[in-house]
């Protein structure tokens, strides 16, 4: 029988929430900087790129787990790993399909062969694929701290061209933006966001915030000021919401990200229908 | 110093040569007009200004650089084709990209709402302020295509057949416009066209693309029967009538589609 309890759970809630305030402060980092790369993965159309990058940063924390290595620095080294690869050789977006396609098992392979080979506890291993909130101790939200302002950071300084170049780049071409250089900055930056999310939601479910809150964004809105800040409030919603949920219980915190990220999504998706029919 | 110079330019793709041998100065305030039919490589003469597209052999310098180095003193109207339907784009932001898109940071242009508000009213396209680039009609989106490229009243304005969907009425006003920037700032103009009626009493010359060869002088230099005959090796008439040209006889001998090549 499930008992319900597990699922959802607020007893002792006083006492929970300083244990997980770093967890909550590291969500926060990431929805704040998924939402608003997030963006760019929709208008640059890289969501399947964001999927295979996430398997190449679990491959990379795993690697560098069983070799005694930090794992943020894996996931980092995976991840960029995978987005050279892409923005060098996948210009077309075909060829980028498909050399995510042939990627991502790679990378998955990998990863799991050396969560195999690591001795370490079970429950340590399979955090990098489906989320360990509670793990997050203060040299971890420090790493993530220094990523979510890097790519904050250069985002505020690319954010006009970045968006020129993605939204109308033969114009923008024209205009002396060098769209090249711009789409290595980003899928570089996306790489990082990606290593960051990896740490906290798990390589399977990083779409759920990279994608998820911006797709529904872009459902609602088309202007270049409301859609990142929609996208950023419902990264935030998701992330904080199902922390927050899943305090108590007993599972794991991805399910509840990624349950509020999709209704989100679908209310988003609901309200753009009905303004289409009246 | 001239504002473009190109000098002995070709491009070939293969076995195919577009233009070869290209040589042409642009003054300020010259208002060119780019003829030619269709896959003549009309397109591909703006690309490799911009830079975007290299030449085979031969150079192009604009402003006193290489080409593509001054891109921000150009302003671009792309040929028209329709827009995705979903691009989250509204129309003001793709003007305002126009003004100040190639630029970092957040910082801001002077007055940039009302340049954009004034550049749509100029096209008569204020209405469409508010609504997503991929909703519009043709003519919607060449007026506002437009608007992108005057407002940061450029040295040089590159217009790829910006009349190509517009009504009659529209293409009057927008060739009009176009003629009183380049009046107003000194400007350049190359402006590509099917038809050159619609801007002859503007044009101070005339590049005229067929069969992989050119022709480059006044209306009256080019638009003459015998010079059209030896472009096209066929007899082509140009007909004069109060004021207007119609060519006949040069209806699109090759049948390679401008697209390929753009």
């Amino acid at each position: 029988m499930i008992d319900f309890s597990d699922i959802i759970n607020f007893s002792d809630y006083d006492q929970l929430i300083p244990l997980v305030f770093n967890s909550i402060l590291a969500g926060a980092l990431l929805a704040v900087i998924g939402g608003l790369v997030g963006v760019f993965v929709m208008h640059r159309e890289l969501s399947f790129a964001v999927h295979g990058i996430s398997e190449l940063s679990f491959a990379g924390a795993a690697v560098f787990l069983l070799i005694g290595l930090d794992v943020v620095f894996g996931s980092v080294f995976g991840s960029f790993l995978a987005a050279l690869i892409i923005a060098l050789l996948g210009d077309k977006a075909r060829d980028r399909n498909s050399i995510v396609a042939v990627l991502m098992p790679f990378g998955l392979g990998i990863g799991i062969l050396a969560l195999a080979l690591y001795p370490g506890r079970a429950a340590n291993k399979f955090g990098l694929l489906t989320g360990q909130i509670v793990a997050v101790d203060d040299p971890k939200l420090g790493a993530m701290t220094v990523i979510s302002l890097i790519v904050i950071a250069v985002l505020i300084v690319i954010w006009r061209p970045l968006s020129f170049a993605s939204l109308d780049p033969e114009v923008a071409v024209a205009r002396g933006v060098n769209t090249r250089l711009l789409g290595i900055i980003f899928i570089l930056l996306l790489g990082l966001a990606v290593a960051a999310a990896v740490q906290i939601v798990g390589a399977l479910l990083v779409l759920a915030l990279l994608v998820t809150p911006a797709a529904a964004a872009l459902r609602l809105s088309s202007s270049q000021v409301v859609v990142p800040i929609l996208s950023v409030l419902f990264a935030l919603v998701s992330m904080i919401g199902g922390t927050l949920l899943a305090l108590g219980g007993t599972l794991p915190i991805s399910p509840y990200v990624t349950t509020i990220s999709f209704l989100i999504y679908l209310i988003a998706r609901s309200i753009a229908w009905a303004k289409a029919r009246a | 110093m001239s504002l473009l110079q190109i000098q002995n330019a070709s491009l070939t793709f293969g076995e195919r040569t577009l233009w070869s041998e290209l040589s042409l100065s642009v003054e300020p305030g010259e208002f060119v007009a780019l003829i030619g039919a269709n896959g003549s490589g009309k397109s591909m003469l703006l690309k490799t200004i911009i830079g975007s597209q290299q030449l085979s052999s031969g150079s192009i310098d604009f402003f006193g650089q290489p080409a593509g180095k001054n891109n921000k003193l150009i302003g671009y109207v792309p040929q028209h084709r329709a827009s995705d339907q979903g691009l989250p784009l509204l129309v003001k932001d793709a003007v305002r990209f126009g003004l100040d898109g190639h630029r970092f940071g957040f910082g801001v242009e002077k007055n940039a709402d009302e340049k954009v508000a004034a550049a749509l009213a100029e096209v008569d396209a204020t209405e469409l302020a508010n609504k997503r680039v991929g909703s519009l009609s043709g003519g919607e989106m060449q007026r506002v295509r437009v608007a992108q490229a005057i407002i940061s009243e450029p040295k040089l304005l590159l217009a790829d057949e910006p009349l190509s969907a517009l009504d009659l009425n529209h293409q009057q006003k927008i060739s009009e416009l176009i003629n009183n920037q380049r009046k107003r700032l000194d400007s350049a103009v190359i402006f590509v066209a099917h038809d050159l009626n619609p801007i002859i009493e503007y044009v101070d010359r005339v590049i005229y693309l067929a069969q992989g060869k050119h022709s480059i002088g006044t209306t009256d230099e080019v638009m003459r029967s015998e010079v059209l005959s030896k472009l096209y090796g066929t007899e082509i008439d140009v007909v004069r009538n109060q004021g207007r040209i119609v060519v006949l006889g040069a209806h699109d001998h090759q049948h390679h589609d401008e697209e390929h090549w753009s």
